[in-house]
């Protein structure tokens, strides 16, 4: 990689962004023009009089506008954590799933749903439940020893997953079919359609809390992605580091998982075609990462509530989206990772 | 600075792989360490590192116990260079060099305009300018091996430690690699090294330190230590250790093994 394509790189990413912000204000049921969009976000921040329909009003700031927000911090978060677990599993192949992260926010918030819970309950159990399964993941691999640490760390997050997902199941069983089991099964898919000012509000000091440890380890992350012994050798504290970064990705990940349900995929795909713009280094990786995350998203989640009549669940988007653009880059652009 | 081992016993949680080995090493000398495969050279290497627990025994670094010490503080006085290896992630050849930096860094510092003239220049030490913006992992083993001395020179310890830097290289490839140990140790830097060939004792080492089933088996000057005796002590085959002397006037000492099980049938003569 050279330096100089990564201001390029970036620059595109930043520009790609703000199109998609406007061609999602732009497109829907209600059509907000960009003029209109600039105009309703300037005199909302000078207090202006705007002389337009308040009804244009309302959509920006009461339903498209959250809506937009929640897909770019939701999709910015879940790639940020994803960037950071493959740098510490030293894969390019796992995501934030890969800790059983957001099977255990997925429980905390169906276990929400079963009981009736209001909203703030839901999310506060999505993250207690995403933090737990964590913990429990990491006990797992500290008591197992005399085995590749990362290996055991791996293994105990797909085995803790599969438990939780057949909590999941359970629950489901149990639900009420006619209320419960289809607000569970909505959720689980993932959606944004729901997404307010508050959820926006309160999800991003969580996200700022997990990105700014991040941003301020970014060298030392980039060390966690070799050997750990060679990495000790080098003067890294490889175990309080990761700790800290696994809390902080964690974090995130619950977080967004909380407001918009389980969507796949961002955290695996966006690192990858970020590594292959910048480079491994996570002080360009980072800022990649979020930029692809934030604007995928926001392009599925127009997407999903555009192309057909009926809403298409994000997750499921995603998957379709994802799955061939991660197979066409593994069929033509191996070097990201060999 | 020294780096200092005292009855060490060392290995992993359920294996004792070796103990009661003692050796010490000042900086500007080249200690170098002989031993069949499995005698335990890379588990002593990690020990003295302080990346496995000792078991038993001390290792002193620059006077002070090891354990006693930061992690940072560590790499600052020793570095280390693994066997040559496959990265998991495209960092350049620049990048993997800079890494050598950070001990010298706070926790949430990047490296600064300073650190990447260090890096440069230990690049430049090794003579690989040319694969400075290079991907590591399309590089070949030599040229990873020399990177990853670049990084141990830009970690600036006074005591490199290295695991078999010669394994895997070609012909000229360990010539370099001895060529800049010996550069090293003119420099006043102290290199612990592992090889399988004892001629490469003789090429560089001022000390040489036998391992055998995880006990020091003989240490001393390379001539005195690396002998018929001990060599077939060590690897239990035949050997025949003999100073030579070329036309041009290079005298060294070399071991040429004797492909005979019976010794005293036929004997290479090199005169």
């Amino acid at each position: 990689m050279t330096s100089a394509r990564v201001p390029a790189a970036l620059a595109g990413a930043c520009a790609a962004l703000v199109l998609l912000v406007v061609v999602a204000f732009a497109v829907g049921r209600f059509p907000v023009s960009a003029a209109d969009l600039a105009s309703i976000l300037w005199t909302h921040l000078t207090g202006a009089e705007h002389g337009l329909d308040p009804t244009i009003e309302t959509v920006v700031l009461r339903i498209r506008g959250p809506r937009v927000a929640a897909a770019l911090l939701i999709g910015a978060a879940l790639a940020a954590a994803g960037a950071a677990y493959q740098n510490m599993f030293r894969n390019p192949l796992v995501s934030p799933d890969i800790l059983g992260v957001s099977a255990g926010a997925a429980v905390g918030a169906v276990l929400g749903i079963f009981l009736s819970l209001n909203v703030i309950m839901i999310q506060s159990l999505a993250f207690a439940f995403g933090l737990a399964a964590v913990g429990l993941v990491y006990v797992t691999a500290n008591a197992v020893r005399g085995h590749d640490p990362l290996l055991v760390l791996v293994l105990a997050g797909v085995v803790v997953g599969s438990l939780l997902g057949a909590c999941v199941a359970l629950m489901k069983y149990l639900a009420d079919p006619y209320n419960q089991l289809p607000a569970i099964t909505f959720w689980l898919l993932g959606s944004l359609a729901s997404a307010s000012p508050d959820d926006v509000w309160s999800t991003l000091p969580l996200m700022l809390l997990g990105l700014i440890p991040m941003w301020l380890l970014r060298w030392r992350i980039n060390l966690l992605s070799l050997d750990d012994e060679e990495a000790r050798a080098l003067g890294v504290e490889t175990g309080r580091i990761r700790l800290v970064v696994i809390a902080a990705a964690t974090l995130m990940t619950s977080a967004a998982v909380a407001i918009s349900g389980v969507i796949g995929w961002i955290g695996l795909v966006m690192p990858h075609f970020a590594r292959l713009l910048v480079g491994p280094d996570f002080s360009r990786l980072l800022p990649t990462s979020i930029l692809l995350g934030a604007g995928f998203l926001l392009g599925v989640d127009t997407l999903a509530r555009t192309v057909a009549r009926i809403e298409i669940p994000l997750g499921v988007l995603t998957a379709f989206v994802g799955t061939p653009l991660f197979l066409w880059q593994l069929a033509t652009a191996r070097r990201g990772w060999q | 600075m020294r780096l200092e081992v005292k009855q060490l016993d060392f290995g992993y949680r359920d294996k004792r792989v070796g103990s009661g080995v003692s050796l010490s090493l000042e900086a500007g000398e080249v200690l170098c360490l002989l031993g069949p495969n499995g005698s335990g050279k890379t588990t002593l290497f990690k020990t003295m590192l302080g990346l496995l627990p000792a078991q038993g025994g001390t290792v002193l670094v620059d006077g002070a116990d090891l354990k006693s010490r930061a992690r940072e503080e560590v790499a600052r006085l020793v570095s280390y260079v693994p066997q040559a290896h496959a990265a998991f992630f495209p960092f350049t050849v620049e990048e993997v060099v800079l890494m050598g930096r950070t001990a010298h860094l706070g926790v949430f510092s990047s490296p600064s305009r300073r650190d990447r003239e260090a890096a440069l220049s230990a690049i430049a030490r090794m003579q690989i300018e040319h694969l400075a913006d290079s991907v590591y992992t399309r590089i070949s083993g030599g040229e990873r091996q020399l990177t990853l001395i670049a990084r141990a020179l830009a970690q600036d310890a006074r005591i490199v430690v290295m695991d078999e830097p010669t394994a895997n290289l070609d012909f000229g490839n360990q010539v370099r690699v001895l060529q800049h140990i010996q550069a090293l140790a003119r420099s006043g830097i102290g290199v612990l090294l592992s090889t399988h060939d004892p001629d490469h004792a003789f090429i560089c080492a001022d000390r040489v330190v036998m391992l055998h089933d995880g006990k020091r088996m003989r240490m001393g000057a390379p001539d005195e230590a690396i002998t018929a005796a001990s060599l077939r002590e060590l690897y239990g085959v035949s050997v025949e250790v003999t100073r030579i002397e070329t036309e041009s006037g290079v005298r060294r000492t070399a071991c040429i093994p004797l492909l005979q099980r019976e010794p005293g049938l036929t004997r290479w003569r090199v005169q």
